[in-house]
């Protein structure tokens, strides 16, 4: 019979830093430059070398804890983590324990079963190691240093992810947060993002976690949720089976779907810790904290509230708007300049333009379409120069052609027909060509009045104003 | 506190040292001997004593983000036993 | 010309009566002369580099062209720095150390690199790869360690200056032992950048010479701040200033009566005792003061500087530089374990593993922090101390050189820097400045200062070396 497991999930992600040099030296971070062409004598760990932090990656991992919302200590303090590696020179890694940068905070994600808060236990500073390089030679490993040293934060989050979907929701929140802050160029490619994954079983409503693995080294949303369903699936059956799982690190490989046993990093699993003697401890000042507060953009959940409140924007609309980097800057630009309102505004963007986004797999920053056009559309829908059928339409111009919006209703004549007495006229001359409907309309048949406006919008192809005309129709139809 | 043999061979592990079995046994005695005499620091009473991990008195100096570091590929790599022109190179890694 | 101080030798030099290559030459012959007897230098040079006479010419400091030693374990570009290790015995620092650097840009002329105890770690310069250094004043003794050889290169003249590096006690011992003078400096004071690394938090370059004058000029030129290393102290450098008389006259001297007790050997007692009568005679007072935790400095120390060191020389995997086996190797752990074992000395791997252990889990917590704990209590004994004194005035060393091979197992070579560790452990600048010799050996005396004060102590030894001459005397065999 088989057993209900809940599945429990917990991150730590690398979110490689966007700076010009390394965490403790002066080489070139830059990716792609040829083999062991960016390596100071620190990074190739030179007899007498010492480490001095990059400022800015210290800000950076303040930027981040700020932003989700976490204990900044006064003090915090590097530590060595002692191993054996060729890629990693001084034989051990810069890294924080016991003070890290950033301490417990927290970030929203959309999961199916809809929004949800992760706690993050903490995130901290590291140095990344080299490259070990295993084709190039069948009997040599190769090594370049160049990734030796940059920077890292590595975000730690709490168990408290249930599915792979979950974990692929998290890491893209966080994803999308390090790159809203301009602190990582988010290249998957490149490994400015990577995870590892500690995945485990345990029975249903059991209080205990089970033993987990850790899937090392994940570096695409898509393999990562791949990764963790086999890995769910293996450990079911190993349970299942009356076997048990052993705390281990293994590897994911992509082209088998499959995870696999590591065994190059089981033996040596002590990594003694202890507080870098060649570093003194870093006082955060108020100040410094203040300056990076000041330099943050406006994060996603202080618009959301913005939304709600200062434009009265549904809930699920503003969250749509606020939490895409793009379309919030977009709605916001628009905004500004246009007298339409922002829950019409809202809605004419979420639907309409992402559906003309969708239709073209377009991104909005890619498009042709100004905010400043597309507040001219605005502007013309509310004063009701062209309905939202016709806006859709004169939208799509724009998408192709770049053009404003008001040059495009004048040279295609699209404006709604607005003057009074011209559809008083068109009005009339309907009602008379259609005595028997008017029979029936007065005869009680109500259905009858949506005749006569799909006879004044063919008639008009469309421009007639259905505001006017459904006040004439009803005065001329009463009226006798 | 004293090292046994068992623990004397998973420190050497860790510190990526060889012993011989004959070795071992006499580091086991020399390093034991200075165990001893450490283990009288346990005695004093430090319940209010956080630890001096450093005996700088200041804070943590900051370097600005700079490239301040020109190549020294061929320089470097020309202090190593084993390496081409662009690696460094070691015996076969299995991950 | 050997006795002359550094002021001298600059008078002359200035005045061209002998220009830097000549000086240089001098010193130069010397160390070929002596060497072989002494063993206290790894490399001689063959020449004096042109680069150096070439500064040495244009620099105005009162040191240009004034000749000197460098310890192996400052890295000098382009010239082998081995840290007395086989692992490193054929290694070329493409860099300086800055202090190396420093001392270069103020005119001084390097002669060559001094043998030392392996990585610094040892008290008798027996530990070195390249063989254990000879005491001048007698040569079945050991020069201490682990400077020995900056220390034995001075006392014989072989050069008036010499680098070295203080951890627990590795400049002020085999100074009191070689019958020189030798200053570390506050944690801090010079820069570690490129130096090669014992333990980090404790390691400190200082400066070996013949007198507290000589060491206050060379001090001066090779201290500052460095942002290369994050624990060197911004504050501004001091001038250093002889001293013209020798009053001492309301200069409070704090002195332990216990460690004085605990000195065994009723000679060095006597000499300890007549030196601290000088001081009084020229108008200092003695203090009694007490560092209550100080018996726990040897413990602490012997955890925490092996710890450090554990990882420092984590480094050494024979991968990027340094010696790697020539036997086959399985794989890569097999070539680790080779090549540490073959490169690193017995004494050195005994404290990589006694490091290790510290770490470990389940013992990181009881010995390792414990340690530091004791760390703070110690700095705060000193900090009780200078509330009361100026100065303190306390043993170096609790015997005098002894003979080699006379010390074999580690704790009992270890127990012997019970009063220079707490200095060490604290950070505070201290020195030994030689005293009345017993038995025709010499004998130290160790000033500690508060920390950042090196001024107080060096001219206080400044003034004491211009009432007493221990500091002029020399072994004869090297006239």
């Amino acid at each position: 019979m088989s057993q209900q497991w809940d599945v429990v999930i917990g991150l730590e992600i690398h979110v490689r830093l966007a700076l010009d040099s390394k965490l403790f030296s002066g080489a070139s971070a830059q990716y792609g430059a040829s083999p062991n062409s960016q390596v100071s004598f620190l990074d190739a760990a030179l007899p007498g070398t010492l480490p001095v932090v990059n400022e800015q990656a210290i800000d950076y991992a303040l930027r981040f804890g700020l932003s989700i919302d976490a204990k900044i200590p006064e003090v915090t303090r590097f530590a060595r983590k002692n191993y054996f590696y060729p890629d990693l020179p001084k034989g051990y890694q810069i890294s924080q324990m016991d003070d890290p940068i950033v301490g417990r905070g927290q970030i929203d994600i959309e999961t199916e079963k809809g929004p949800k808060i992760v706690n993050i236990t903490r995130a901290h500073l590291e140095e990344d190691a080299g490259k070990s390089i295993h084709d190039e030679y069948d009997d040599w490993t190769a090594i370049d240093l160049n990734r030796a040293g940059t920077a890292l934060i590595e975000v730690v989050s709490e168990p408290e992810l249930y599915s792979a979907k979950e974990a692929v929701a998290y890491m893209r929140a966080i994803y999308n947060r390090v790159t809203f802050l301009g602190i990582c160029d988010g290249n998957l490619q490149e490994g400015s993002f990577r995870c590892d994954a500690n995945v485990s079983l345990k029975p249903k409503g059991s209080e205990a976690l089970g033993t987990r693995a850790e899937i090392k080294n994940l570096n695409s949303f898509r393999f990562i949720e791949k990764a963790i369903n086999y890995e769910i699936k293996r450990q079911k059956q190993l349970l299942e089976s009356g076997r048990t799982v052993v705390q281990e690190t293994r590897l994911y490989d992509a082209d088998k779907d499959q995870t696999r046993s590591m065994r190059g990093k089981e033996d040596a699993n002590d990594y003694r810790y202890f507080p870098d003697p060649d570093l003194p401890a870093l006082n955060i000042t108020a100040e410094r904290l203040a300056k990076q507060r000041q330099a943050m953009p406006e994060l996603p959940e202080a618009k959301f509230a913005r939304y709600c409140e200062q434009w009265q924007l549904a809930e699920d609309d503003a969250r749509q708007i606020a939490y895409d980097v793009a379309m919030a800057s977009f709605f916001e630009q628009s905004q500004a300049i246009t007298r339409a309102k922002a829950a019409e505004n809202a809605k004419f963007l979420i639907t309409d333009f992402n559906a003309l986004l969708n239709e073209h797999g377009s991104d909005l920053q890619d498009t042709k379409i100004s905010a400043g056009h597309y507040a001219g559309l605005l502007d013309a829908m509310a004063s009701g120069q062209v309905s939202r059928k016709i806006a859709k339409q004169v939208l799509n111009e724009m998408w192709t052609s770049g053009e404003a919006a008001e040059t495009i209703i004048e040279q295609q004549g699209l404006a709604q027909i607005s003057d009074s007495d011209a559809l008083r006229q068109i009005v009339t001359q309907i009602i008379a060509d259609n005595p028997n409907q008017v029979q029936q309309f007065k005869d009680g048949n109500d259905k009858m009045f949506n005749f006569f406006i799909g006879q004044v919008m063919k008639q008009t192809k469309g421009q007639a104003n259905p505001v006017q005309t459904k006040q004439i129709l009803e005065e001329l139809l009463n009226n006798d | 506190m004293s090292i046994n043999r068992k623990e004397l061979t998973e420190i050497a592990n860790l510190a990526k040292l060889d012993l011989n079995a004959e070795q071992t046994q006499q580091v086991c005695q020399s390093l034991n001997q200075i165990t001893d005499m450490v283990e009288r620091i346990k005695k004093a009473d430090t319940a209010q004593v956080d630890p001096m991990f450093h005996p700088c008195d200041f804070w943590m100096p900051l370097r600005k983000d700079v490239v301040t570091e020109a190549t020294h590929k061929e320089q470097l790599l020309a202090l190593a036993k084993q390496a081409d022109a662009d690696f460094y190179l070691v015996p076969k890694v299995i991950e | 010309m050997i006795n002359l101080s550094l002021r001298e030798l600059n008078q002359l030099l200035t005045s061209k009566q002998i220009s830097p290559a000549e000086l240089g030459s001098v010193y130069l012959d010397r160390c070929r002369q002596f060497n072989p007897t002494l063993n206290a230098l790894i490399h001689v040079q063959n020449d004096l580099a042109a680069a150096d006479l070439l500064t040495a010419d244009r620099s105005q400091s009162i040191l240009a062209g004034i000749p000197l030693i460098h310890k192996d374990l400052f890295s000098t570009k382009g010239v082998t720095t081995s840290a007395a290790s086989r692992m490193l015995a054929d290694y070329v620092p493409p860099f300086d150390a800055t202090v190396v650097g420093r001392l270069r840009d103020a005119g001084m002329v390097s002669l060559g690199k001094a043998n030392m105890d392996e990585f610094a770690m040892g008290s008798s310069n027996e530990y070195s790869y390249f063989g254990a250094v000879n005491n001048p004043w007698d040569l079945s003794r050991v020069p201490g360690g682990s400077s020995g050889g900056s220390a034995a290169a001075v006392a014989a003249r072989l050069t008036p200056v010499a680098t070295a590096s203080d951890t627990g006690g590795s400049i002020r011992q085999p100074a009191a032992m070689c019958g020189i003078t030798g200053i570390k400096p506050s944690y801090g004071r010079a820069s570690r950048y490129g130096m090669i690394a014992f333990a980090s938090s404790l390691d400190q370059a200082g400066v070996m010479a013949v007198s507290a004058d000589d060491c206050g000029l060379v001090l001066e030129a090779m201290m500052g701040h460095d942002d290369k290393d994050s624990t060197s102290i911004l504050a501004e450098p001091w001038r250093w200033q002889a001293p013209q008389e020798a009053s001492m006259q309301g200069l409070k001297v704090g002195v332990i009566p216990d460690w004085i007790e605990q000195l065994k050997d009723n000679d060095i007692k006597r000499s300890t005792q007549q030196a601290l009568d000088t001081l009084v005679s020229k108008g200092a007072e003695l203090i009694e003061v007490d560092l209550p935790h100080a018996d726990l400095a040897v413990a602490a120390y012997y955890i925490l500087a092996p710890a450090e060191a554990s990882a420092n020389l984590a480094r050494f995997d024979g991968i990027r530089y340094g010696h790697q086996s020539a036997e086959p190797c399985d794989d890569i752990n097999d070539m680790y374990r080779k090549s540490r074992n073959e490169g690193f000395g017995q004494e050195v791997q005994r404290r990589i593993m006694l490091g290790t252990w510290a770490l470990s889990s389940g013992y990181y917590d009881d010995y390792y922090c414990q340690a530091q704990r004791i760390r703070r209590l110690i700095s705060e004994d000193f900090k009780q101390a200078f509330s009361k004194v100026d100065i303190m005035a306390v043993p170096v060393s609790p015997e005098v050189a002894f003979k080699q091979g006379e010390k074999s197992d580690g704790v009992s070579m270890y127990q012997a820097d019970q009063f220079t560790i707490p200095a060490s452990l604290a950070g505070l600048p201290c020195m030994s400045m030689p005293i009345q010799p017993v038995r025709g050996l010499p004998v130290g005396l160790q000033l500690i200062g508060p920390y950042f004060n090196e001024q107080v102590i060096l001219s206080t030894a400044a003034r004491f070396q211009l009432v007493t001459d221990y500091h002029l005397q020399m072994p004869e065999a090297f006239l």
